[in-house]
């Protein structure tokens, strides 16, 4: 990929493999994520979606690779990116209330040792606002549901106030309430010409949320805008046999 | 044995009584704070390594001091091997749970007995040594306060001190790593510095309390505190603060006890009233206490139990159970005889129809919102609005007084 290129994508992943021990969970993985666009990374369970997600994050060390964000590179490019990880990754008895979770997203204005001041919170209740959690503000974030928790994570990241935001399987096991609130927050950050990449599973949905797909499966298969991408080949090939036709079928897709 | 206990809570004991109580106060606030990241970051046990590695560095620099020609009983020295030879164990804990398969737990296991046995080895041979003065070392297992002299209480607070300004240095890096790792590594931060820093803060005590309460039970100092004031609040900056507090508390109260029974030892008799308080939290804490559960649990009974009978009145079953029985006669809706009051009877067909709009309620309003706070117990007053419980009324009808026989 050229320079030029890379500087005006808010994402450039180049040759990423990640491996746990010696099988690679992610091989030599190509991709840039268009700006103002809405991404999904799609592909079967264990076929490296997540492990792609943190290594472009750095929270997993790469074996090779390299990750731009922004034409530079991810240590100069942290400010700009919000991160939303699976909500099972926390234990949710740990003595936060929902305000405390949305404050932590201020680290980075708060540094060490600057106090939390009336500006700080009122930033962080209207992210609370915005997921549709500021009467939850004051709760012990062990009281939530699931959909709650999910909301709580994402009110966290809105409040990085970032121009790339990477989330990981947002509509996980959620209720369908907190699925629409999700995918309206989503949508006003794309209208404000934010970036926004999520892990996602639910193949049914690909076509009304996103407008660009990445399809892995440890390789990448296929990367593009959905409406060419996201096709009945390109999974056929992704999922291999995992999927069935009719499921294929389901999805009403274009072919190719 | 009162007063004398009295006098030395005021520091009237004496000079070295209330050397003893200071420092061990100012350890336990620090061992307290620090150690609630720990627990938080769910690596209390780690602590456990750290205080047992200790043993061989004091040990070995006990020899080095004797083969410089010293006695070898300068605390400085001592503290300075035990906390050369901890960083050791440490290293060694992180080292084979980063590039082996084995678990935390495991690394933990072998480096703690392993070092311990080594320095209890060391601790043996410099009983026969001819030279230096041995004696007073193995009071590091246990603590000892008896012979503290100022400086060693200089150097306690110095330590106690520099550990708190660290603990309001990097609280919040700390908090964050300890919640949410992986989203701490997003924004930034350095997991492995952080949780370096973090052990190193828990060493650092460790050594320092040392000398107080004895590497066996040091652990206790760090981990006691925390877990008891998880009862008494959901916030992590003020677990932390109280978690400060039952450790301080225990020290001061602990060194005063024993400075006023002078055979009983410092160190165990402190832990012993960090338990008292963890105890006492356990039971009497609002919410999370035990007898607030219970509490809780049986209003909550009683409260099922007075819906369940009033709808029985007012489907007019007769009544078996006898607390059902017992909380409608204490309450006045039923006589003596099984029959409702009055009241009885207006408050049965209040709960039906509080029952018939819940249940049109849960048809009409699917979401989680409504349909998710119905418990058999909550009132729909308190949960839609007039006008929503007006359709609802609409379509059931006006209600009917229910009468009559049980």
């Amino acid at each position: 990929m050229h320079a030029a290129l890379a500087a005006d994508h808010p994402l450039v992943v180049q040759g990423m493999t990640v491996s746990y021990g010696e099988r690679p969970a992610v091989f030599s993985v190509d991709a840039a994520v268009p700006s103002g666009s809405m991404a999904a990374i799609i592909g079967p369970n264990g076929a490296g979606k997540s492990t792609l997600l943190k290594a472009a994050l750095g929270i997993v060390p790469p074996l090779s690779g390299t990750v731009t964000v922004f034409g530079r590179p991810l240590a100069e490019a942290r400010s700009r990116i919000a991160y939303v990880p699976q909500r099972a990754s926390v234990d949710w008895d740990f003595p936060a209330r929902v305000i405390d979770v949305v404050l932590m997203g201020l680290y980075r204005e708060l540094g060490l040792l600057r106090v939390v001041r009336r500006h700080h919170r009122e930033k962080a209740l209207a992210c609370l606002e915005r997921v549709g959690m500021a009467d939850f503000a004051a709760r012990q974030i062990g009281q939530l549901s699931g959909g709650q928790q999910q909301r709580v994570f994402l009110a966290r990241a809105l409040a990085q106030n970032a121009d790339l935001y990477l989330l990981d399987e947002p509509f996980a096991g959620v209720d369908a309430a907190t699925e629409k609130a999700i995918i309206d927050v989503l949508k006003s950050l794309k209208a404000e010409r934010r970036t926004v990449v999520c892990v996602h599973h639910d193949l049914a949905t690909v076509v009304d949320y996103f407008d660009h797909v990445l399809l892995i499966n440890v390789r990448k298969i296929a990367e593009g805008p959905v409406a060419t991408t996201f096709t009945a080949e390109t999974l056929q090939a992704t999922y291999g046999g995992r999927l069935a036709t009719t499921h294929i079928d389901q999805l009403k897709l274009p072919t190719a | 044995m009162l007063s004398p206990f009295v006098s030395a809570l005021l520091l009237q004991s004496g000079y070295n009584a209330a050397l003893v109580a200071v420092g061990a106060a100012l350890l336990g606030i620090a061992a307290g704070s620090g150690g609630a990241f720990l627990f938080l970051r769910k690596r209390a046990l780690v602590s456990d390594a750290v205080a047992h590695a200790t043993l061989p560095g004091v040990g070995l620099a006990f020899m080095v001091m004797v083969a410089l020609g010293g006695d070898g009983r300068n605390l400085l020295g001592l503290l300075l091997g035990s906390a050369l030879s901890a960083s050791l164990g440490l290293l060694i804990v992180e080292w084979i749970t980063r590039r082996t398969r084995l678990a935390e737990d495991a690394a933990i296991g072998a480096v703690l007995s392993v070092f311990f046995g080594f320095g209890i080895v060391l601790l043996t041979v410099i009983q026969t040594m001819s030279r230096g003065k041995q004696a007073g070392l193995e009071g590091f297992l246990l603590g000892s306060t008896a012979g503290m002299l100022f400086q060693d209480a200089v150097i306690i607070a110095i330590g106690g001190a520099g550990a708190i300004a660290t603990i309001v240095l990097l609280r919040r890096p700390m908090t964050l790593v300890a919640f949410d790792a992986e989203f701490a590594a997003a924004s930034g931060v350095s997991v492995r510095t952080i949780d370096l820093a973090m052990m190193l803060l828990v060493m650092a005590v460790t050594v320092v309390g040392l000398k107080v309460v004895g590497l066996v039970l040091v652990v206790a100092m760090l981990i006691i505190p925390s877990v008891t004031a998880r009862f008494w609040t959901d916030r992590t900056d003020r677990l932390v603060g109280i978690a400060g507090l039952v450790g301080g508390a225990s020290g001061y109260v602990g060194a005063a006890f024993s400075a006023s029974a002078p055979h009983l030892p410092t160190g165990p008799i402190i832990v012993l009233v960090c338990f008292a308080l963890f105890l006492a939290s356990l039971l009497v804490a609002p919410v999370r206490g035990v007898l607030a559960a219970l509490l809780r649990r049986r209003r909550f009974q009683v409260l099922v139990h007075r819906r369940q009978g009033l709808l029985s009145l007012a489907h007019g079953e007769p009544i078996f159970d006898p607390l059902t029985l017992a909380v409608l006669r204490r309450s006045g809706l039923i006589r003596r005889d099984g029959v409702p009051t009055e009241a009885g009877r207006a408050q049965s067909a209040k709960v039906l129809r509080d029952e018939r709009r819940w249940d049109i309620a849960r048809q009409i309003y699917q979401d989680d919102a409504v349909s998710g706070r119905y418990d058999g117990l909550t009132p729909i007053e308190t949960v839609l609005t007039r006008d929503e419980i007006a359709e609802i009324d609409r379509r059931i009808g006006s209600p009917s007084v229910v009468g009559g026989a049980a």
